[in-house]
């Protein structure tokens, strides 16, 4: 195991924080966004079916690796097709390169060996987890991210969004969000843009029950979002299409994150990463994948233009995969992964974390990476370190979690 | 049901007797009574016009014993006309792919690969066409609604690779034959599906040191072998360990697809090829399987399929899809019972489920929220148009409301409860297509019928929303209660 040249937190902790003091007073935390007219904003995005951490963030020094690896390894930084080089641990998959940039602004931060404590390899029961942030508990039917803003304050119809056609689990609760789906047909006219169809359902839907208050807060979020979305409609035909699928999506969200709607919280999911077959190392599916959401990334980061300073983008799976590559040159449900933090006011150029190792010993199980930071550590250190979070509102956000480790992301 | 204008007189003679009995009788109520509707709206995508008045003829029991017998019931001939002309779905899945399946050619003029890409959409095509018109059109509805039900359980998606070619096929021979029989029958049905073997990755499932391990078939995967456990059986607590999922693995390698030279004696899809299965005997819960070969593979699923925890499994689904999104407990165990009392018989666990009192509680009653599927189905229903509705528009409001026919990409299949369908931009959407279901109604484009819907949805209409209706200009009454909230729940 070499643990010298990674970041340890435990003890570094303080020393990052008295370095961040001269950045702090540039920054305008949470309780003063009122006469700031700034506020603090957070975009997470789902990768759903467990992403191949090892291979976006890749532990390049470790032989055992390769060794476990032999067809879908990505081979040493400086090498053909290689990693690009983090530090002198970890490389990043060649397919990210448009993230490079920010990793050398500073701007981006990864936490490897992260995950949840439950063990579970059932992607359904693991995304619910990783939404709820109540792990083993399947009785929750409310999501970290609706509680934190529960813990916010009020803000417009638009405060928190949701691109896709239905709410998520880590968006649903008691506080009411906003869904818009996919692509053009977020933006397309419907009857219920009519005046007199409107009139006619308004008077249907009065009732306070949870379909009657969904359908007022959807008329509510339409009228926002056609505003905002006017100009757009109307020079859609003129943009060319862009080449990342992801990319328009994440652009939309940088529209309502820097527009009238003051969208302040925001998610997205991003399917199709669970890999059991031919997932490629350097090219292949799995890199044609990861290209257009780092694309897609670089660009939102540039769409949200000034708005990135206030901004924190979490890019989370909900769990690993096997460090070995089975039968199909694939890899199965595993356990640890990477956390991806991108910021404005990340204290980024960083692999948190504490590494493991992937000798066989060092496994979790004796097939994956073991995780030694809880998802939800590294989630309540931005929440009060970004957010502007106390210890009793993360209380709520996070119930029943005593925080291990704070990372010094910011 | 079928001959729908044979009952109307049937129903005046019967009301004439009804009005003769004096004080007692209440002939309005006796054609919308809540029971029929309630039964109509669970067992069946909701009425059509002449339903009620057909379970007013046959009894809410005779309806349900109509539907737990579907053979009883006879398609309408139009309906066996247009399935007739879905010819791709009677091919085997192996001539569907050498026909529609684009061959690899490298030099091929855009104008022919344009041409290729089309042909090669249209078993897909077909394959949704049948399921919209037998879902609207079918007098077997408990047929159709566990046709849906099962796919959901035993999911496959067209967006991964070969799937497409296969989904027809497989609902037509591994779902629906089964979709009130032998749960053991539809497991294997869909363990042996090329669909189902592709897309969970089984075809690649080898034994690491087989004679067959080569090229791309080099070892284990156990991406099916975990669904089968965790989605399609056990349930994922049902008390399997890792160890569990890697021996199930094990004894399904083999389980494979024919590759181009095998496939002429293999029309179905399903070719078990030894050389790559290893024969070793195996413990999976406990319980040592002996068999060597498919028998084993066979073994494995009878232990599945009989399993408590399957059991219990299934109960739990049922009694979510057809009572309550958190069904009651009581009714879930004897439900359980009901399935191994009976070898996971299918019929006879529906028949305790549609006889429990927690099936006919008021309080379950017009409270699951209805899927986007079942939304657009009931309201295409409930217009009665016979098989003159537009099913490409059907689609289209589907993928709308964010779900998609036959592209569920998780192997968990389509949700039915309300915490995963109901949002603001959902419900919206929904009322806009209600104005729009109801203004562009199939190949002759007539408004709906107002008088009939009325009728045809009987009692399930508060007075709150019809006094709505009365006051609104009459163009957008139909829409307005085919968007109302009574109307999004069944």
């Amino acid at each position: 195991m070499n643990r010298r040249h990674f970041l340890r937190y435990g003890t570094l902790a303080g020393a990052s924080s008295l370095l961040a003091v001269g950045t702090r007073d540039l920054w305008f935390p949470h309780h003063a966004w009122g006469q700031s007219r700034r506020s603090p904003r957070l975009i997470v995005i789902l990768l759903r079916g467990a992403v191949d951490g090892l291979n976006v963030v890749v532990p390049y020094r470790e032989s055992a690796y390769y060794e476990a690896r032999p067809s879908v390894a990505i081979p040493q930084p400086g090498q053909p097709q290689g990693a690009l080089p983090l530090n002198n641990q970890f490389g990043l998959h060649p397919a990210l390169e448009a993230l490079m940039p920010l990793w050398k602004a500073g701007q981006l931060a990864f936490v490897h060996a992260c995950g949840s404590p439950d063990a579970t390899r059932s992607h359904f029961d693991a995304q619910d987890y990783m939404e709820t942030g109540i792990p083993g508990n399947k009785r929750i039917k409310d999501g970290w991210l609706n509680r934190l803003l529960a813990n916010l304050p009020a803000g417009p119809i638009t405060q928190a969004v949701n691109i896709g056609a239905q709410t998520p689990l880590i968006l649903s609760g008691s506080q009411q969000v906003t869904t818009l789906p996919l692509g053009k047909k977020a933006v397309r006219r419907q009857s219920i843009d009519n005046i007199p169809v409107q009139e006619a359902f308004d008077r249907l839907y009065q009732g306070d029950n949870a379909l009657a208050k969904a359908y007022q807060r959807g008329r509510q979020a339409r009228t926002a979002l056609l505003a905002e979305f006017n100009t757009e409609m109307m020079q859609a035909s003129k943009g060319a299409p862009s080449p990342v699928n992801a990319a328009s999506d994440l652009n939309r969200l940088a529209k309502l994150m820097t527009g009238k709607t003051q969208t302040q919280v925001a998610s997205i999911s991003f399917g199709n990463w669970d890999t059991h077959v031919n997932q490629g190392s350097s090219q292949g599916p799995l890199a044609n994948r990861l290209r257009s959401l780092g694309e897609g990334i670089q660009q939102l980061t540039q769409a949200l233009g000034s708005t990135f300073n206030d901004t924190t983008i979490v890019v989370m799976s909900e769990f690993g995969r096997t460090v070995g590559e089975n039968g199909n040159q694939g890899t199965d449900h595993g356990h640890g992964n990477v956390m991806w933090i991108l910021g404005g006011q990340v204290n980024g150029q960083q692999v948190y974390g504490n590494w493991p190792g992937l000798a066989e010993t060092q496994l979790y199980q004796g097939r994956d990476l073991a995780v030694t930071t809880d998802f939800r550590d590294a989630i309540a250190s931005i929440l009060t370190q970004h957010m502007g979070l106390n210890s009793t509102q993360l209380a709520q956000v996070f119930p029943g979690h005593s925080v291990q480790q704070t990372l010094p992301i910011f | 049901m079928i001959n729908r204008g044979l009952w109307r007189p049937l129903l005046i003679s019967l009301l004439c007797v009804i009005s003769f009995l004096g004080p007692l009788a209440v002939p309005v109520q006796a054609v919308t009574d809540s029971r029929a509707i309630y039964v109509l709206n669970r067992l069946s995508f909701g009425p059509r016009p002449g339903d009620l008045e057909h379970i007013q003829a046959v009894g809410v029991e005779g309806y349900i014993k109509e539907q737990l017998s579907p053979k009883s019931l006879q398609p309408p001939s139009n309906l066996k006309r247009k399935l007739q002309q879905l010819k791709i779905l009677k091919l085997t899945p192996i001539q569907v792919i050498q026909r529609f399946e684009p061959q690899r050619q490298q030099q091929q003029r855009p104008a022919a690969q344009k041409a290729a890409r089309q042909k090669a959409r249209r078993p897909l095509k077909q394959a949704e066409q049948a399921r919209i018109i037998q879902a609207i059109a079918s007098p077997r509805q408990l047929e159709e609604v566990m046709v849906n039900f099962w796919f959901n359980h035993f999911n496959v998606s067209a967006e991964k690779g070969r799937v497409k070619f296969w989904i027809g096929d497989y609902e037509r021979n591994a779902i629906r034959p089964y979709a009130l029989g032998s749960f053991r029958d539809l497991l294997g049905a869909t363990a042996k599906h090329p669909a189902m073997l592709f897309y969970l990755d089984n075809w690649r499932n080898t034994a690491p040191n087989s004679p067959g391990a080569r090229g791309r078939f080099q070892g284990l995967n156990e991406n099916y072998a975990r669904e089968l456990l965790e989605l399609h059986t056990l349930g994922v607590n049902g008390g399997y360990t890792q160890a569990d999922i890697i021996a199930t693995a094990e004894l399904l390698t083999g389980w494979s697809i024919p590759a181009p030279r095998q496939m002429a004696q293999h029309p179905t899809g399903f070719y078990f090829n030894a050389k790559r299965h290893d024969p070793r005997p195996k413990t999976v819960l406990g319980t040592k399987i002996t068999g060597q070969g498919i028998v084993a593979g066979e073994q494995l699923l009878d232990l599945l399929a009989s399993h408590p925890a399957t059991a219990r499994q299934i109960s739990y689904e049922l009694a979510q899809y057809f009572v309550a999104d958190q069904p009651p407990e009581a009714l879930v165990k004897r439900l359980t019972q009901r399935y191994l009392k009976t070898d996971g018989d299918i019929r006879a666990v529906l028949d305790t489920l549609f006889h429990s009192p927690e099936f006919w509680d008021d309080k379950y009653k017009g409270r699951k929220y209805k899927t986007p599927y079942e939304y657009v189905l009931s309201a295409t229903r409930a217009q009665g148009r016979d098989l003159d509705f537009n099913t490409q528009q059907m689609l289209g409001m589907f993928a709308q409301l964010g779900m998609p026919l036959y592209r569920c990409r998780t192997p968990d299949g389509y949700p039915n409860t309300q915490t995963e369908w109901l949002n603001p931009e959902a419900v919206t959407r929904r009322v806009s297509l209600a104005m729009t279901l109801t203004r562009n109604r199939g190949s002759q484009n007539r408004p709906t019928d107002l008088p009939q819907l009325v009728n045809t949805l009987g009692d399930q209409i508060s007075s709150p929303t019809q006094t709505v209706v009365d006051a609104s200009p009459e163009r957008l009454r139909a829409a307005l209660l085919l968007g109302s909230p009574d109307f999004m729940y069944r």
